[in-house]
């Protein structure tokens, strides 16, 4: 096929789409040629008896839906046990993350830690310094939130350009769950913690990987959550069981999992997981530390690359996430030609802070391409930046905090594609 | 508000009556029935009057009761709205202590709280020198971080990178781009070797760290490091860290109402995706490199694509044909198949074992030819106890044997150096062991 035969214009192209979309129409609205058997013809399912109750004690996804699972791309770390997966967000919908496809990411792998073997010490510049049971965390009063968790390092890959395709790949190191806990705050009370605003609260897991961060008083006192159920169970061996710190806004790593020790200090540990990693190289070798919250952001989550258009021309929907470490998201616009026009979303529920945000844009597609694109606002009204932006202000030798704005080229097909634009 | 403003109408009323009937006696004969019945309407309306007043009085006491109240549900209102997902009341505030928990045991805090702060603080008595760290490196890190600190595959490099900060692709080594000292000896103390965390002594952990100094070219081969002269050394990026400073160079800028409409002339794509991932309905993903370029696609202006190109229909033929070989496959699949599996089981053992025809001792021996081979007899390994025991007794491993080990290592040999939890899936076991029995002698 030569290339003047593949390139029509556009205008024949749109009034062919036109005809097409009308012939949609008049099919759909007037009687099928055929009967469809699915509903003529009895049906196994509509005749003999289904499954009794207790078939699955604890009920897992329908076979139907196997392909919504995490996925890990093993080249990107050295060894599985010290790596990371990517929630399947292509294929989710509302803004809850089931806890079984929410991405994992381990420094030495989950480890299985019962109730009964947990203690959690608070020590350091306390009045008193004390070991909490499981228990003993379940007698203080307690709180529900939802929060997203975002590793730093979402998107981190698409620095170096558009590199993975998939939605799932380039955004999915992030969940929401809604977190029962007990503030950060009620325990430092117990123990007569100084907590004065120059003074840092150090915490650490039990893992062998002894992650541990410093957070600052004034956000240990804030919303920080000791957690330790999620979407209403037991937060899973891979999330941190049984107990997590949920520290919202702020990056994934900071969440520390099998939460053992709270020291409050004063001055930050500076461990190998808030210097070596987790900061930001910038153009000149220079280095941004303590990049803490994760910035608005949002992505198109369908159509993307794992999400194609099937249905043709016609009425569709395009939907994606936003959220931002600042608060509440307060608008996302979408743009179907790179950037150039934009159009504003439909949001869910107002008042979500550090949560996903659900958005919609109910539109018309004429069968043309598009370059797909969504930008996100806050309530402190901070717009998501475009890549260029991010990379005129920082260069391109970072690894974390990759807030840009995502572009999915979807062809004719309705088939997506992660690419770059100007 | 509104509500008090109609409250005050009659009462302006009434007194405009009044005003009124005062202008019209001054003009008229005196008549005493009419003067009568208008004193007495005159304290009607007056009464009325008071009467009014005080009602509006309490009127307005209630209205602004009412105000009060209805600032302090706007108060209550706007926290809960920026509370959002605060999805239960905010927890009490609790004055005293609950007398919940008990007080740590002084070995307890000693047992735990080991980090180590940027100036020395928590760190042990102890010393270690560079003679001695190349031998402790050489038995515990170099597996993973190479015998000069110079990473194994994907493993982090220590050493080295000096002057790469600002390239493209900086090497970020504990030479290059750590700021304190006390953090590389911190997580070497508490999180490495990795699969044996907290086993080093602190004298270990000393040499270790003078070691990847030495690996740095930070310090001389006679250098030894202690607790005592710790906190002189000084790191070679010790300043190249600053905090945080988005709120001012980039939160104060990212700030103008966005552009709807007209916002650039053109559009194009100047990069497409680098690769295509597969996700396998059994899991994981493999990337293919994406051999598609940017030629023969649009570029957009406010009008839409320049071009419609006609997509080929040939790829997605071709994945039709691969779905249904990968089923047959499926069907089919054998020992060539399991031994596939198998070799990607391996990878989570091939940080400390080696197979083939280069492989050497890491920090596991060897496994070639491990089914049929008598235990603990590679040459040049050092094994553990229970190894040189089960060596002695000619014990030799078979397949059964083996998936019984790989299940839960630890409890097959007990005190095993090696540290690996174990194989949970019998079909990885199984995937492994026909691996293993694929790799000769």
């Amino acid at each position: 096929m030569d290339e003047k035969s593949k390139i029509r214009s556009r205008r024949s192209f749109l009034k062919g789409s036109a005809a097409m979309m009308a012939g949609t129409v008049v099919a759909g609205s007037a009687r099928a040629n055929e009967a469809d058997p699915l509903i003529t013809e009895l049906q196994d399912w509509a005749s003999s008896t289904g499954v009794g109750v207790d078939e699955t004690p604890y009920g897992m996804p329908i076979s139907y839906e196997s392909h919504v699972v995490r996925r890990n791309v093993e080249w990107l770390t050295a060894d599985p046990i010290s790596s990371i997966n990517f929630t399947p967000i292509h294929a989710l919908d509302g803004t809850i993350t089931p806890q079984g496809c929410a991405f994992e990411r381990h420094h030495s792998g989950a480890i299985e830690l019962r109730k009964e073997d947990y203690r959690l010490m608070i020590n350091g510049l306390v009045d008193r310094e004390l070991i909490f049971t499981y228990e003993d965390l379940e007698r203080f009063p307690r709180e529900n939130h939802v929060y997203f968790c975002e590793c730093a390092a979402n998107t981190g890959m698409e620095w170096a350009g558009a590199q993975l395709n998939g939605a799932q790949f380039t955004h999915g190191m992030i969940h929401n769950m809604e977190y029962t806990g007990v503030p950060l705050r009620a325990l430092l009370n117990e123990v007569g913690a100084d907590i004065s605003s120059d003074k840092w609260v150090y915490v650490e897991g039990a893992d062998a990987s002894s992650n541990g961060r410093s957070i600052p008083m004034e956000k240990a006192l804030d919303d920080v959550l000791v957690a330790f159920k999620a979407n209403g169970e037991a937060l899973r061996m891979e999330h941190g069981y049984p107990v997590r710190l949920v520290v919202p806004g702020w990056e994934g790593n900071m969440w520390v999992k099998w939460l053992r020790r709270i020291e409050v200090s004063d001055m930050p540990v500076e461990s190998r997981e808030e210097t070596s990693k987790y900061t930001d190289v910038l153009e000149d070798g220079s280095a941004r530390k303590w990049t803490w919250v994760m910035d608005a952001k949002s992505v198109i989550t369908s159509p993307s690359p794992q999400m194609p258009i099937k249905h043709g021309p016609g009425q569709m929907v395009i939907s994606g996430l936003a959220w931002s470490g600042h608060g509440q998201i307060t608008r996302v616009d979408v743009s179907k030609d790179g950037g150039i026009t934009w159009e504003t979303a439909r949001l869910g529920k107002q008042g979500d802070t550090k949560a996903l945000t659900r958005f919609y844009l109910d539109t018309n597609w004429d069968g043309a391409p598009m370059l797909l694109q969504a930008r996100a606002m806050d309530d402190t009204g901070y717009v998501q930046p475009t890549k260029d932006q991010l990379r005129a202000q920082r260069g391109e030798n970072s690894v974390y905090h990759n807030n840009c704005i995502q572009t999915w080229y979807v062809n004719t097909k309705g088939v997506a594609e992660n690419v770059e634009v100007s | 508000m509104s509500k008090f403003l109609n409250l005050s109408i009659p009462v302006f009323g009434g007194i405009a009556l009044l005003i009124g009937l005062a202008f019209g006696m001054s003009s008229r004969d005196h008549n005493a029935s009419k003067i009568e019945t208008l004193e007495t309407r005159l304290e009607q309306v007056s009464e009325h009057a008071a009467n009014s007043a005080e009602e509006t009085k309490v009127q307005a006491n209630r209205a602004s009761e009412l105000e009060a109240k209805l600032a302090d549900i706007e108060v209550v209102y706007a926290e809960l709205a920026k509370r959002g997902s605060s999805l239960t009341e905010p927890a009490p505030s609790i004055p005293d202590t609950l007398g919940i928990g008990r007080t740590a045991h002084p070995n307890e805090i000693a047992a735990w709280d080991v980090d180590v702060l940027p100036d020395g603080r928590g760190l042990p008595d102890g010393s270690g020198d560079v003679f001695t760290g190349e031998e402790v490196f050489a038995e515990k890190c170099a597996a993973c971080h190479g015998d000069f600190a110079e990473g194994v595959d994907n493993w982090p490099v220590l050493a080295g990178g000096f002057d790469t900060l600002a390239d493209k692709d900086p090497v970020k080594t504990v030479g290059s781009y750590w700021p304190h000292l006390s953090t590389a000896w911190d997580y070497i103390n508490r999180s490495m070797p990795f699969g044996a965390a907290g086993t080093l002594t602190p004298d270990e952990t000393y040499a270790i760290v003078a070691y990847i100094l030495y690996s740095n070219d930070l310090v001389d081969d006679d250098f030894e490091l202690s607790k005592d002269n710790f906190s002189e050394f000084e790191m070679y990026n010790k300043d190249g860290f600053v905090i945080d400073d988005r709120p001012n160079a980039e939160y104060a800028k990212w700030q103008a109402e966005p552009c709807m409409s007209d916002c650039k002339d053109e559009v194009q794509v100047t990069m497409r995706s680098v690769f295509l991932v597969d996700t396998p309905p059994e899991g994981g993903s493999d990337s293919v490199p994406n051999m598609a370029t940017i030629d023969g696609l649009p570029s957009f202006t406010k009008d839409g694509p320049s071009f419609i190109p006609v997509e080929d229909e040939k790829p997605a033929e071709e994945k039709v044909e691969k779905a249904s070989l990968a089923t047959s496959s499926q069907e089919v699949a054998g020992a060539a198949d399991l031994i596939k599996a198998g070799k990607k089981v391996f990878k989570k053992c091939s940080a400390c074992h080696q197979v083939g025809d280069k492989a050497k001792n890491r920090s596991g021996p060897i496994l070639n030819g491990i089914v049929g081979r008598t235990f603990g007899t590679v040459d040049g390994f050092k094994y553990s106890n229970v190894f040189k025991a089960a060596a002695e007794e000619g014990r030799a491993w078979d397949e059964a044997s083996l998936a019984e080990f790989l299940k839960k290592p630890k409890a097959y040999m007990k005190k095993t150096k090696m540290s690996f939890s174990g194989l949970k899936k019998d079909e990885d076991l199984k995937a492994i062991i026909e691996y293993l029995k694929s790799t000769g002698q």
